[in-house]
Formats: C-alpha cells, structure tokens, sequence
C-alpha cells in the first residue's frame, strides 16, 4: 500500500528486520541496502491524482484500509468519518473527471487533534466534561486545510485538554507508540503523532503548549513542528494557556510538515494574538537531493544549546544528537556548543504560567451551558459536581496549581515571578539567536517510555518536557524531526533532533530541516507495525 | 411624581430620623398620596420613570437642607457606575445588542465561551473609553491592558469577565455639577478615581416557581465603562444629581443612551457613617438594585438613617460590611450577602488580547473631536445671562440644548428663546407626552418667530396661535403668516378707520366714556382688536384710540 505514495522500489527496499542505524553507530549490520529518506506524500497524492493514476476514492480507501488494521493497536483516533472521507473523495474524483482545479490538499487525510474545533465532529478535548460536544463552527486552521481539498478522517486522541506528556490522561483511551505499542506516543498530541507515524493518515494538527507536538514527534519518529506564537490562529483550539498555545502540525516528511503549515499560516481577524506577518512559501524551499551542493548549508551557523546534554538526558539521546550535530557540521554548518544559562528556569516557570492559565481557561467548563452537568440542589453543588465528574486527576492538579499561584498574596510570588523568568528566558534565547542561525538540542531526555512508567509520578513527567518548554515560554518557531535510534522495542526507538529558530524564521528551519533529512543515511522512517504493509 | 416621593421621604426622616419601622413606612406612603395630588412636578434627578428624556425644572418645591439626618454624623458616599456603551456590536464579537430581544438571539460562540473562541476588541470601545475619560478630565493610560476577573456564575459564561484591573485606561478626573437650586444649589466638583474598561455579563431569568432559572446571554459581552467616583458625595441628592450628570454626559458624548430602567446606566453606592469630626472612614455597606435616581437617592437616605440610628443606640458594630439590596417596594434595604473576608477574583492579564496602547495623535484627534460637555454648556450659557434655573433647564438635556442653541444660531433673541421654549413648548411637550425631537417645530422657524413679533410683523398674540400650529403640524412662520393673512395691521389710516368704526356703532359707551367713565378705554380697545381681527399693532391701536376718544365732537 506504501506504493502508493513512495516508489514501489524504495519500498521493497525496506530492512524486514530491525537494524540499528543511529547515527552514532552507523554501522548497519542489515544486509538489505539503506532506507531512502521519506518523501512528501502530499506531492506523490497530488502527482497521483493529476496523473489520474489513482483516484482519490482509492488513495482514501488505502488510508482507510490500514487506520482500519492498525487502530485497534494504536488508538490514536477518538473518532473516524470513513463515510464522510470516502464521499469527499468520490466528490474530488468527480471534480478531477470535470478538470476543475484541485486545491493544493486534494486528497489529502489530515488527522484533527480533538482539542481543535471541527463542526461536523465530536470535540472533546480527551475530556469527559465535553464527551459528546459538537462544536457549532471549524477551528480556522480546519476551515483552511478544508478550503484547500483537505479531506479531516478523524480527531485524535490527547491528554485531556493537553495536559500531559503521554496521552494517558485522554479520559477515553491509551494510545500506544507504533514503533513499539508497550510505549507510550508522548504527548499530549500522542494521537496525531502516532497516527502519522503509521500512515493512518498523511499529514496532522496538534497543539503545542510546553511540548505537545514535539515531544511526541520525537518518541514516535515522524516531524513535527511548532510555529511561532502568533503564526498559525488559535481560533477554534480549547484554550490550555493561551499565552503559550500553538496550533502545529504533523508530518512524515518536512516537506509535508511544511506544506501543512504553510497551509493554515496567517492572520485571523477571529486571532487578536496572531500576526500580520506575511507567510512565505514555505514549500518552495524543498529542493530534491539531488540538486544539492557537496555543502549545502555552508556557513550556517548552528549553536547546540549545552544545558540540554546535561544530567538527566538519557546517554543514547546525547549520542544520537551529537551525531547530528556532526551531521550538519558535514552539511556546512559551524556547530558550537552554546549556554543558556536561565534554561533550566523554563520547567518551574512553564509550570506555574501554564497551570495559572489554564485555571482559567477551563472555568468555563462548569455543566451550565454544554458538557456534562451534574444534577444538584443548589449552584455550587451543580458546579462541583459537574466538574469533580467531568476532569480527570492531571487537569485538576493544574487547576488547583494554578489557582493556587493566581490567589492574592501569591500572584507576586508565583504568576508575578514567573513572567519575569519568561522575559529573561526571552532575552536569552533572543541573544543567542543573534549569534546563530539555529539552535539545536534533543526534544526530549529519552525515547518513548512505557506505558504507565510515569503515571503515578507527574513530577517525572514534568520534567519531560525540559527541552521544550522554553521554547513556548520565548514565542519561538522549533521543528522535531528524527534523526537517529537508540535501542528499545523490538525495532529500536526514534530520537528526534530539535531545531529552534528565531521567531517568524519557519522558512529557514524548514530549508534546513528538509536537507538534514534527505541526507540522512542509514535511518529508517517507517515504523515496525506497518513495515511489512505493502498491500496495495 | 417620583421626586415627590423622594423629597417627602426626606422630609419624614428629617422630622422623624429613627422612625423607620413599617408603620413609620405606611404613614410615610398616605402622605407620598398627598402630595403626589398636589403637585405633578418632578425634579431634575429624579425623573427618569416620568419621562427620560425631558427635564422639567421644579418650581414649587423647596427643600431648603438636605437630608441631615443628624448633626452629629456625616454620611460618605462613593459611587460605582456601570455604563452600557451603545456601540453597534458587543465589546469582543459582532454581535448586535438591542434590549428586549428575545432570549438568546444575539450570541455567537465569542460571547457564549465556547470553546476555541476568542475575542477580539472591538476598537469603538477604546474611543469610548477615550471620549469619556477625557470629558471626565481622568489622565489616560497610555499603555493599558485587559485582565480576567474570575470567578464562577451561570450569567458569566467564561467563568471570568474580560476587565481591567490595575491600569485602567482613564483616572484621577472630576465631575463638575451645578445643584439645582432647590437642594441648595451651588457649582460642585466630585472626584473620579477611575473608569475602566469590562464586558457586560448575561441574565439569569427565574421560574415563576423558583424551581428553576434560565440563561439569557443576550447582554454578555456588551462593553461597559465602570466609573468609580471618589467618596465625595454626603446626601442622597448629591449622589443621584451626580449620577444624573454623568448620564447627561454620556448622552451628549452619544457613547451611551443613559437609560437606567432598560440598565444601559447602573449604580451600585457605598455608603458609611462617621461622627463628624472624625477623618476615619466608618463601615461601608455597598448598595444595589438602583433602577432611578430618585432610587439612588431614597435608599442612600435611608440607608444614612439606618446606620445613625445604629450608632446613636451604641449599635454601631451592626453595621457590618455587606450588600444590600434597595426594595423599592417597601423602601428600604435588605441584606443581599454578607462579604466573607475579600472576594478574591485572582485577576492576571489576559492572555487574548494584546495590551491596549493609545498614541498622543490618536487621543488629541478625539479631544479634538468632543462635543460640548455639559458643564462648558452651562457656564456658556451662564455668561448669555440666563439665570442658574434656565441654565438647568435648558443645559439638562442634549436635544433641548441642541434646540436653543440651533435658535439662537438662527439670530433669535437668547431670553426670548428660553421664554419660548421653557414656556408654551415645555408646556405642549409635556402635555403630548413628545420630546422635544419629536415636536414639529423647527429652530429655524422659532428664531423666524421670535423675530417676526420683535420686529412688528405679526403681535405677540397672534405669535402664539403660530407656535401651537408651528409645534403640531410644521410649515414656516412665513407660510402661516400669508396664509392666514395674519400680517400685523400698522398702517394708522386702516387703524383709524376701525376705530371710528367702533365709536359709530357704540355711541352709547362712547357717551359715558366721555362723561368721565375712562375704564371703557378697554373695552374700546379689545373691540376695534376684534375688528381687526387681532392683526392691529396694539400700540398704534391704542394711540389713536385715546386720539378719537378725547378729541372734542
């Protein structure tokens, strides 16, 4: 089925077993011959389509075909509409036989994170206190990748509200890593990454608080960016922390990554936080390999950001990235380790202006309007009640947080202190990325854990999100892509490479993500549970 | 009829300051009967149920002192004022807002918070704000911004009002006011500590059976200003005429129609007791359910009375800091809810919206832009020469003044206008039940006639009969005039010839006129006017009268 989107040699081409190929043990012990780097499914559908040698009907079906085999692994999806996807296409079809003009997602499967409004689904934010909403209008990311031919299969499954690490704390459902499904995706859009980690979909959205969309990006081998604050509208996203919140996206490859981006890029006048900046062409920049220079991104100046190799992080992760880091020094690029002295202040700081705002976003969920309500004698009972029943236990550990940090006599203490730590974590970052081009680190301490390793420990899990949470707390652009494998599962599992630009400057980490990935040797793409899927 | 009540109310503290028990009420309420038979006229601040728009100065009524309720106390009064602004859509969605719309027709997922909504500031509600904090002469912020002010009720459907907290856009102002005469009169300044920026929230509409509520979230999200005053006032009326002038200002500034009943204009007072003498603030009790003026000022009286009554029986640690509710029934307060400790709404900036930052341009064009104020029309039209009383009257409302001052642009005379106006149109006006935009006459057309009888064209008398045909059906004082062939006779040849025309058919008055019965002049007079069909100049008339009745036959 694969063949349907990369070319049919590459695929045979595939390891049928597990091989190490990280890039610091570049010594592949397969004698099958190395894994090409991914290609844009989104261009092969749309080449596919215009070719008319397949129809859409028949691209939907095979994504169709194996969300169908492989959900009930993986879970990923809270809510499929097979109906709706396959009358989209056979609507794209009839378009395509009349010769009207195709929007640049025709045919495209996009998966919907569930905290992302959609009208004509469910959204419940992984949470019981809205299961069964249906939201009266589209987030406007949605109405803009629908606008352009995109056809939404399903919302994914999330930590409720995006509160987590893991995707456990979804109150419907555990959705496990592809790559080995004792583990967990990383979270909290562990739906969306798994989902396209095992092509149950082409391309996803997220939504990236503190992490949400990198650090499962990392845990399950597939990109994924987040966006400048600002960049892409939040209309239609359950609020979390609406300081922090971005919309980002899912791909198999940065091409796709980019396009999707590109895609729901903008202002909104529904946003009065997102910008007037023009988007550029994103796409544009993915040049085919072969039309590289010998150094292709000659003078680019790379700082690896030093506190993020520091105790803590897993062994193999830091192995993993300094082979990156030598790779990129091979592309061109002048790495230097940098410091970022205040880096280590993001974690507490993200904690308490994430868990203060979202104490607030989430009164509103109080059973008198839409949701559950719970039946009472008298007001504060029904608003009790209604959300004693409808949260789960990491949602009201960050209520109570930061109600707590928020209450007079604390706010100086707490919320005052805290964005006072985000200006210099500002500050810092801004610096730095005056000296360099980019910043690198790893997007997350380790590969995907177990599942229910961090249930009952949410400090650990907290300390997760290390890597990424100053990059929500500075406002800035950062791409996750895969980059190597440490051992772990059947088939090892994925490290992902964080790249950080400065804000607004997607373009450039996406040239650059996009090279790093096509010169990659020697790692595979494609996880083990539908490595062997080649059923047309 | 209001006013009435609400002066009598005081008088009855002033007379009996503790007797406020339900008999006292009920005796308190024969005597509202009584005098509401006597007289109809109502009081500037205390009008708004009679007819909102007009203002009908008091002339019978004197209340020489306000309400002291005793000398040994003095009452501080601060207070809080919501105002709707009447822009075309809500504050952060484009929804319309129009009072009295069925329920829940004018919502959108912003202003029901739903999830994924955001809202987006709607750039009238920052002129306003502008507008209103300049005409209150506040200092701006120039950098201000939005908070979320938390806490949870069904009205409220985010679970926190978009506000501000602390950097409001506007502080440090004043309100001037002149007293009407009749409370004491005298030119006032009260403080403005601030006024800031918020939504409205909805309305919790109850089952007749109290079983159940429900929800109308047609008013969430409407803009509002919160104007808080300092605790300037001392007495009731102070506080009503202050909350009059600020909806004076409003309605000139066209931010805001005012209006108390439909709650476009809100007042929530604190008011405390503190033996005079002393610089310490006694306990505040905040009071709410102010729907009239005259409700602001009864229950602030009332309120004075129940606290000094406290005091002077050593009570005084049962005044506690609480919310009471104005019963306008019974006339009273209530306790409403008792403060347990701060409210703490755990304010922090909101994260939705960007900060609110105003240019020294974009503040100076809406300077440049404001109507005159209320107090700069006053003080105008004090230096024209009018007394405080036809300042009032004709200042007090915006289309009168705008009336008077369109007249008076016209060339019309500045008194004879107010005569005109504070006289037969006020009159008519309050008779048809019309404002004074709804009358068919024009500014043009009063000038014309003040100028026609100034000017001898047409009598003083006739000039009446013009105006009521003038107010109810239109056209031109010209118009009429040749119309009607109403053109004032000057001509001394015509004259006389009426006149020998009057003599010759009344010898007989003629005789006793010249026997020594002069009073008959009158009656000569009033028939040769008959004659001419009211159109003789009466001081011609009269002249050659007395010329034909005392020369030698």
């Amino acid at each position: 089925m694969l063949s349907t989107l990369q070319s049919p040699r590459s695929l045979s081409r595939f390891p049928s077993r597990y091989t190490l190929c990280t890039l610091t043990a570049q010594s592949p012990t397969s004698t099958s011959p190395p894994p090409p780097p991914p290609h844009s499914q989104i261009l092969s559908i749309r080449h596919s389509l215009l070719s008319r040698r397949l129809s859409a009907a028949q691209l939907a079906e095979s994504y169709l075909t194996r969300l169908r085999l492989t959900e009930p692994h993986l879970k990923s999806f809270l809510h499929v509409s097979e109906d709706a996807v396959l009358q989209q296409a056979h609507r794209l079809d009839q378009m395509i036989a009349s010769s009207e003009e195709l929007g640049p997602l025709a045919g495209v499967l996009v998966a919907v994170k569930d905290n992302i409004c959609t009208a004509d689904m469910p959204s419940t934010g992984g949470s019981r206190v809205l299961e069964g909403y249906l939201p009266p209008f589209d987030a406007t990311a949605v109405r803009k990748i629908k606008d352009l031919g995109g056809i939404v299969v399903g919302k994914t499954n999330l930590d409720e509200f995006g509160m987590g690490s893991t995707t456990e704390a979804s109150a419907f459902q555990v959705t496990a890593n592809p790559w080995d499904i004792s583990r967990v995706p990383g979270g909290s859009s562990g739906g969306s990454a798994a989902a396209v980690s095992a092509r149950q979909c082409v391309v996803s959205l997220g939504s990236d608080t503190g992490g949400s969309v990198r650090l499962p990006a990392s845990f399950c081998g597939v990109v994924g960016l987040k966006p400048t604050y600002g960049r892409v509208s939040r209309y239609g996203l359950m609020a979390y922390a609406s300081s922090l919140d971005v919309i980002g996206c899912f791909g198999s490859s940065v091409a796709d990554t980019g396009i999707l981006l590109h895609a729901i890029s903008g202002h909104d006048r529904l946003d009065a936080t997102s910008s007037n900046r023009e988007v550029p062409d994103f796409a544009s920049r993915f040049d085919s390999v072969d039309l590289l220079e010998s150094k292709p991104l000659k003078g680019l100046r790379v700082g690896l950001i030093r506190e993020t190799l520091d105790d803590g992080v897993d062994n193999g992760v830091i192995s993993v990235i300094r082979g990156a880091a030598s790779h990129l020094e091979e592309l061109g690029c002048s790495v230097t380790e940098i410091s970022l002295p205040s880096f280590s202040l993001g974690l507490p700081a993200y904690y308490i202006l994430a868990s203060s705002e979202s104490s607030s976003n989430l009164s509103r969920y109080d059973g008198v309007r839409y949701g559950n309500q719970v039946a009472a004698d008298e007001l504060n009972s029904l608003y009790g009640d209604s959300r004693a029943k409808g949260f789960g236990p990491e949602v009201k550990r960050r209520i109570l947080t930061g109600t707590y940090a928020l209450s007079a006599g604390y706010y100086d203490a707490y919320y005052k202190r805290a964005q006072q730590v985000r200006t210099m974590i500002r500050k810092s970052f801004k610096a730095a990325l005056d000296e360099n081009d980019i910043l690198i680190s790893p997007a997350a301490p380790s590969a995907a854990y177990k599942i229910g390793e961090k249930k009952d420990d949410p400090l650990a899990m907290y300390a997760g999100d290390i890597m990424t949470v100053n990059v929500n707390l500075a406002g800035l652009p950062a791409l996750v892509l895969p980059c190597g494998f440490v051992e772990g599962g059947a088939a090892g599992l994925p490290v992902g490479l964080q790249m950080i630009g400065a804000g607004f400057d997607e373009e450039n980490l996406l040239k650059v993500g996009h090279i790093f990935e096509q010169t990659l040797e020697n790692c595979r793409f494609v996880p083990p549970l539908i490595e062997h899927d080649d059923t047309p | 009829m209001s006013s009435m009540m609400a002066s009598t109310f005081l008088r009855s503290i002033q007379n009996h300051p503790l007797m406020l028990y339900p008999a006292a009420l009920f005796i308190r309420k024969k005597v509202v009967l009584y005098c509401t038979m006597k007289s109809t006229e109502s009081q500037t601040a205390t009008q708004e149920k009679q007819n909102p728009r007009i203002k009908v100065p008091p002339r019978t009524q004197t209340i020489t002192t306000t309400n002291n309720v005793s000398k040994d106390y003095e009452a501080v009064i601060g207070i809080e004022t919501h105002v709707q602004l009447n822009t075309l859509t809500k504050a952060f969605c484009s929804c319309p807002y129009n009072y009295g719309s069925p329920p829940n027709t004018s919502v959108c997922p912003i202003c029901m918070g739903l999830p994924g909504a955001l809202p987006v500031l709607n750039s009238k509600v920052i002129e306003y704000a502008v507008k209103v904090g300049l005409a209150l002469n506040c200092k701006l912020s120039l950098n201000s911004k939005f908070d979320r002010k938390q806490y949870f009720y069904p009205d409220l459907p985010k679970g926190y009002q978009i506000s501000q907290f602390d950097v409001p856009i506007a502080t440090g102002g004043y309100l001037d006011l002149d007293l009407p005469m009749e409370f004491g009169g005298g030119h006032w300044k009260f403080g403005i500590t601030r006024v800031h920026m918020e939504e409205d929230a909805g309305k919790l509409l109850h089952s007749e059976s109290g079983s159940y509520s429900q929800v109308d979230l047609n008013r969430a999200g409407v803009p509002l200003l919160e104007i808080v005053s300092e605790p300037d006032m001392r007495t009731g009326i102070e506080a009503a005429e202050y909350a009059a002038e600020l909806q004076r200002l409003v309605r000139y500034l066209g931010v805001s129609n005012g209006n108390m009943q439909e709650g476009s204009l809100r007042c929530d007072v604190n008011v405390s007791i503190r033996p005079i003498g002393q610089s310490q603030f006694g306990t505040k009790v905040e009071i709410k359910n102010l729907n009239s003026f005259s409700s602001v000022s009864r229950a602030i009286d009332f309120e004075i009375s129940r606290q000094v009554q406290l005091h002077s029986q050593e009570k005084g640690d049962q005044i506690i800091q609480e919310t009471r509710l104005w019963e306008e029934g019974a006339q009273k307060t209530v306790t409403m809810r008792k403060k347990e400790g701060l409210a703490d709404y755990r304010y922090f900036p909101e994260p939705d919206l960007p900060g609110v930052i105003l240019t020294k341009e974009y503040v100076d064009a809406i300077r440049d832009s404001l109507p005159e104020a209320p107090e700069m029309k006053r003080r105008r039209y004090e230096k024209m020469g009018l007394s405080m009383q036809d300042v009032l009257f004709l200042a007090n409302d915006i289309n009168v003044a705008q009336f008077f001052d369109a007249t008076i642009a016209k060339g019309a005379d500045v008194k004879l206008a107010t005569n005109w106006i504070m006289g037969d149109i006020a009159a008519y006006m309050k008779n048809e039940k019309l404002t004074i935009n709804e009358i068919k006459l024009v500014p043009r057309e009063l000038a014309e006639l003040i100028a026609s009888i100034k000017g001898g064209t047409i009598s003083g008398k006739i000039g009446k009969e013009i105006l009521f045909e003038l107010l109810a059906k239109g056209g031109t004082v010209k118009g009429l005039i040749k119309e009607k062939d109403l053109v004032q006779i000057v001509d001394p040849v015509e004259i006389e010839k009426m006149v020998e025309k009057v003599l010759a058919e009344n010898p007989q008055q003629l005789e006793q006129y010249r026997g020594g019965k002069t009073k008959l002049q009158g009656y000569f007079a009033g028939q040769v006017m008959k004659v001419s069909k009211g159109k003789a100049n009466p001081g011609l008339l009269n002249k050659i009268l007395l010329e034909k009745l005392n020369a030698k036959s």
